[in-house]
């Protein structure tokens, strides 16, 4: 069972791909497996024969035991002791390259003699799927920050990870396609001052491992919802655009001119990131995913309402990659479709912030100095107080209200 | 009206190497070209030049050093009109091989000014060209003079280098007007072949692109050999005379009168974006005269028309121009070609000794506020350089403090334009200097100060 995701322990093997006996070659799809965030394709990590599915459609089995025997047409299996010492003769089926000695092994209950491999195509197997092509320079700043090189898509010759996948990547996410010339520093790692490690160790003893604190404002929405519909009078039936995806549009742009809300808790630094890569919840049948929009500050409403659309339908559908729900650096949660007038969100850490957006409703409001009814919408950011002081959230979202009370700012 | 896949106008470097790739990856090609091919740099450019370097090394090693080597020689005299004619035959061979080339990988070379016509047209003389998938603009630059001092190119007292390379005699006096890569190696050539020559540069440094340490050890080398240099020198004023012009010089607030024979403006150079056609059929220009094109694509305003060589924009070197044409030819063939890195492109000047750097110089570190080691070697410690009596210059390697990674590298020495590629390996591949010092180098070789350099950069410097 290979680990499909970052946070992934378990997997669920919902439909077997492949019957025993049938031949099978690399990055064939042997099962289906449901993990903790989507139903996704176990692909076989070497070639040969099928010779046994070791557990059945609808079993749990955890990360990195195995499911089944791939080796040469009429080799034996067996799972005694001496069948695991010899494991490196019959592969296992979607073994992931840098496990180690499973967690709790399966035992094939079939007890007969293992044979040896005598094909070189056997001995260089692990090799095939388990060296990671890299360039040493890459290869210095994973071992120096952690990264699993083995998660990150290289776009240098041959897919080989280059340095700029790393800085346009983050942990145990993929790395996003290169932008022209010469890349932008993605993010900056600050060193904490005294003054934070001193705010976060208080905080943390008063509240719980995320000191959250919450900021409510209230929006005015009505040249949003001017400015909405004639896009959409414009626009075909297909290229409508939400006021989520203003929201969205608003957030990321605010976010760009204050960074400081665009940030993860490390423990012992924080990261800005230069770029956002929004998060944004949805609701699935039996929980919630948070689908992000990569460089959300470089598209275009247009574009982001698009892909908000693709995500949020891929999401429900249960289809989406792991590279499209992790690496968020700020998250959006919106409950106004429910008629929630005001809500508060639950932080996603490492981030430093999430905003919940409620229901636009008409309400009285005072206008150029009289009572008008006026279609207003209530913003409340939780965040992290160990990243975020109060007057820096503030800041944030007085950005967000008088880009959304003055949409065009968008455009500017 | 024939048609073809792709129509290149331009046989210098980028055009030429675009022609055969695309014709390697099956494209139906043509070349126009209204001169000979190989461009400036086959015919009046790098390869010439370096006939004539050669020249100037022999002849200043027989003159200087031929006794200590044990070589008895009588008057040692130069005759530039000798070096010159052969500096012509090995031109001329070069362009006679690309010919072969275009030949070899069936390219059409169509000769006359190619002038590009809206729809992917290219009319040359009477007759106009089809191109069913891209028209490729590899047009070039050229020499160009500064009329605003009175310094207008006038073939016979001011001159350029496309004259240079023609004279049969070196004058006895020469002002050279830009110290860059064409305006140093001139110097070079010139005072070897007994010219009384002052090289001129308006920034603060020769060869100014390079890192100061490298300009600075030129510059000490050359003003041991009689090479005036005046850095940091602006031409106020020039006075052409029939023999000879006046020029006035200020340097440091000073004003210098010079008579001289010639003077050679190595200043830049113009790109040919005249008599093209590009305005009509919807190419447009940089703010700085370049064609504006898209760094990704390399494709220019016009859709199908695409843009590359010293036409396409700094740096202007034949190098960078023929890496361009293979991306563009692989672009065109639907291939997914690796970007260009232009922060790998070498830069070499062939003087004696040479100047080779690669990525970032000390001061552009400084200025990116990179956290930075640096480590050197001289060659003078160098047991090679010992031997061949060519301990002038340095290795200098830039390293990035924390990971290793090869930021710059800067060689001076009589074979930095050989030595560095290894730089520029490791660079592309993103080796750390461990990686160049781990690779062993054999010995005794130029190279050996490359590793030992890494090493410095590290603490770690064995032979010094």
């Amino acid at each position: 069972m290979e680990a499909l995701s970052p946070t992934m322990e378990e997997g669920r093997l919902v439909e077997w791909k492949k019957q025993e006996g049938d031949a099978v070659a690399v990055g064939d799809v042997l099962a289906e497996v449901e993990t903790d965030k989507a139903v996704m394709e176990l692909v076989a990590r070497a070639g040969g024969t099928l010779l046994k599915q070791l557990v059945g459609a609808g079993a749990t089995v955890p990360v990195s035991s195995p499911v089944g025997w791939i080796g040469s047409p009429g080799e034996s299996v067996d799972g005694s002791a001496e069948g695991q010492r010899d494991r490196a003769a019959v592969r296992q089926a979607g073994s992931v390259a840098e496990e180690a000695a499973p967690k709790a092994p399966t035992i094939p209950t079939t007890p007969t003699t293992p044979t040896t491999p005598t094909t070189p195509t056997e001995a260089a197997a692990p090799a095939a799927a388990g060296r990671v092509k890299a360039s040493p320079l890459a290869r210095k700043i994973a071992a120096e920050q952690g990264l699993d090189l083995a998660r990150v898509s290289g776009s240098g010759p041959e897919g080989r990870v280059v340095k700029r996948d790393l800085e346009a990547g983050q942990r145990g996410g993929a790395a996003v396609g290169q932008t022209g010339g010469a890349a932008e520093v993605e993010f900056v790692d600050n060193p904490l001052t005294q003054i934070r490690k001193t705010i976060a160790k208080r905080l943390v003893q008063s509240i719980g491992p995320i000191p959250t604190f919450y900021l409510t404002s209230e929006v005015d929405m009505e040249r949003v919802a001017e400015a909405r519909e004639a896009l959409n009078a414009a626009a075909g039936e297909q290229g409508k655009i939400s006021f989520n995806d203003i929201v969205l549009k608003a957030v990321a742009t605010a976010l760009r001119q204050h960074p400081a809300c665009n940030a993860w808790w490390q423990d012992d630094h924080v990261r800005i990131w230069n770029t956002v890569h929004l998060g944004m919840a949805v609701a699935v049948d039996d929980g919630l995913i948070t689908p992000v929009i990569k460089h959300a500050e470089t598209k275009s409403l247009r574009e982001l309402s698009a892909e908000t659309r693709d995500l949020a339908k891929r999401a429900r559908e249960r289809k989406l990659k792991p590279e499209e729900y992790t690496g968020s650096t700020f998250s959006v949660s919106n409950l106004g479709m429910f008629d929630i007038e005001h809500f508060t969100a639950i932080i996603n850490p490492p981030e430093a912030g999430i905003l919940a957006v409620g229901s636009i409703a008409p309400v009285p409001a005072v206008s150029n100095g009289q009572v008008q009814v006026r279609r207003r919408m209530r913003l409340t950011m939780s965040c992290d107080h160990r990243v975020i002081d109060g007057a820096t959230g503030a800041q944030f979202l007085k950005t967000l209200k008088l880009l959304l009370e003055n949409p065009l700012a968008l455009v500017w | 009206m024939a048609s073809f896949d792709v129509i290149v106008i331009g046989g210098g470097p980028a055009g030429y190497v675009c022609a055969i790739r695309a014709a390697q990856l099956g494209l139906g090609t043509a070349v126009v070209e209204k001169e000979k091919l190989g461009g400036v740099c086959v015919n009046i450019g790098c390869i010439p030049t370096k006939a004539l370097l050669h020249s100037a090394y022999a002849l200043n090693l027989i003159s200087h050093d031929a006794k200590a080597l044990g070589i008895e020689v009588g008057g040692v005299k130069g005759d530039y009109g000798v070096a010159m004619k052969r500096s012509r035959q090995v031109s001329e061979q070069n362009s006679k091989g690309v010919e072969f080339l275009m030949k070899k990988h069936k390219v059409t070379v169509l000769k006359g000014q190619g002038v590009l016509q809206p729809g992917k047209k290219v009319k040359v003389g009477n007759e106009t060209h089809e191109a069913k998938k891209a028209v490729v603009i590899a047009s070039g630059s050229r020499v160009k003079g500064i009329p605003q001092i009175g310094l207008e190119l006038n073939k016979t007292t001011v001159i350029s280098s496309d004259e240079a390379l023609f004279l049969e005699r070196a004058p006895a006096s020469l002002a050279i007007v830009g110290a860059g890569a064409v305006g140093t190696e001139f110097a070079d050539i010139f005072n070897a072949f007994g010219s009384k020559v002052t090289l001129i540069e308006a920034l603060p440094r020769m060869l100014p692109i390079e890192d100061a340490e490298a300009s600075d050890v030129l510059a000490k080398s050359f003003r041991k050999r009689g090479i005036t240099v005046l850095a940091g020198a602006k031409v106020r004023k020039a006075t052409v005379g029939g023999a000879e012009v006046e020029v006035e010089v200020e340097v440091e607030g000073k004003v210098e009168k010079l008579k001289v024979e010639k003077v050679l403006m190595a200043a830049g150079r113009a790109v040919n974006t005249e008599e093209l056609g590009l305005k009509e059929s919807g190419v447009q220009l940089t703010e700085r005269g370049f064609v504006k094109v898209n760094l990704a694509t390399l494709e220019t305003t016009a859709a199908g028309v695409y843009c590359i060589g010293d036409v396409a924009g700094p740096p202007m070197l034949a190098h960078k121009g023929s890496r361009e044409g293979v991306f563009v030819a692989e672009l065109l063939a639907g291939h997914k070609p690796h970007a260009i890195k232009y922060d790998n492109v070498p830069s070499v000047t062939y003087c004696h000794p040479e100047v080779a750097s690669i990525g970032l110089t000390e001061d552009q570190a400084k200025e990116k506020k990179l956290d930075y080691q640096v480590g050197r070697f001289p060659l003078s410690a160098n047991g090679r350089a010992r031997a061949s009596m060519e301990t002038e210059g340095f290795v200098k390697i830039i390293r990035e403090k924390k990971y290793g990674e090869i930021l710059g590298a800067h060689i001076v020495a009589s074979h930095a334009s050989e030595m560095i590629h290894e730089l520029v390996v490791a660079r592309e591949n993103e080796y750390t200097v461990e990686e160049v010092d781990l690779a062993i180098h054999a010995h005794p070789t130029l190279s050996e100060a490359i590793a030992e350099a890494c090493l410095d950069s590290m603490g770690r410097v064995m032979h010094v």
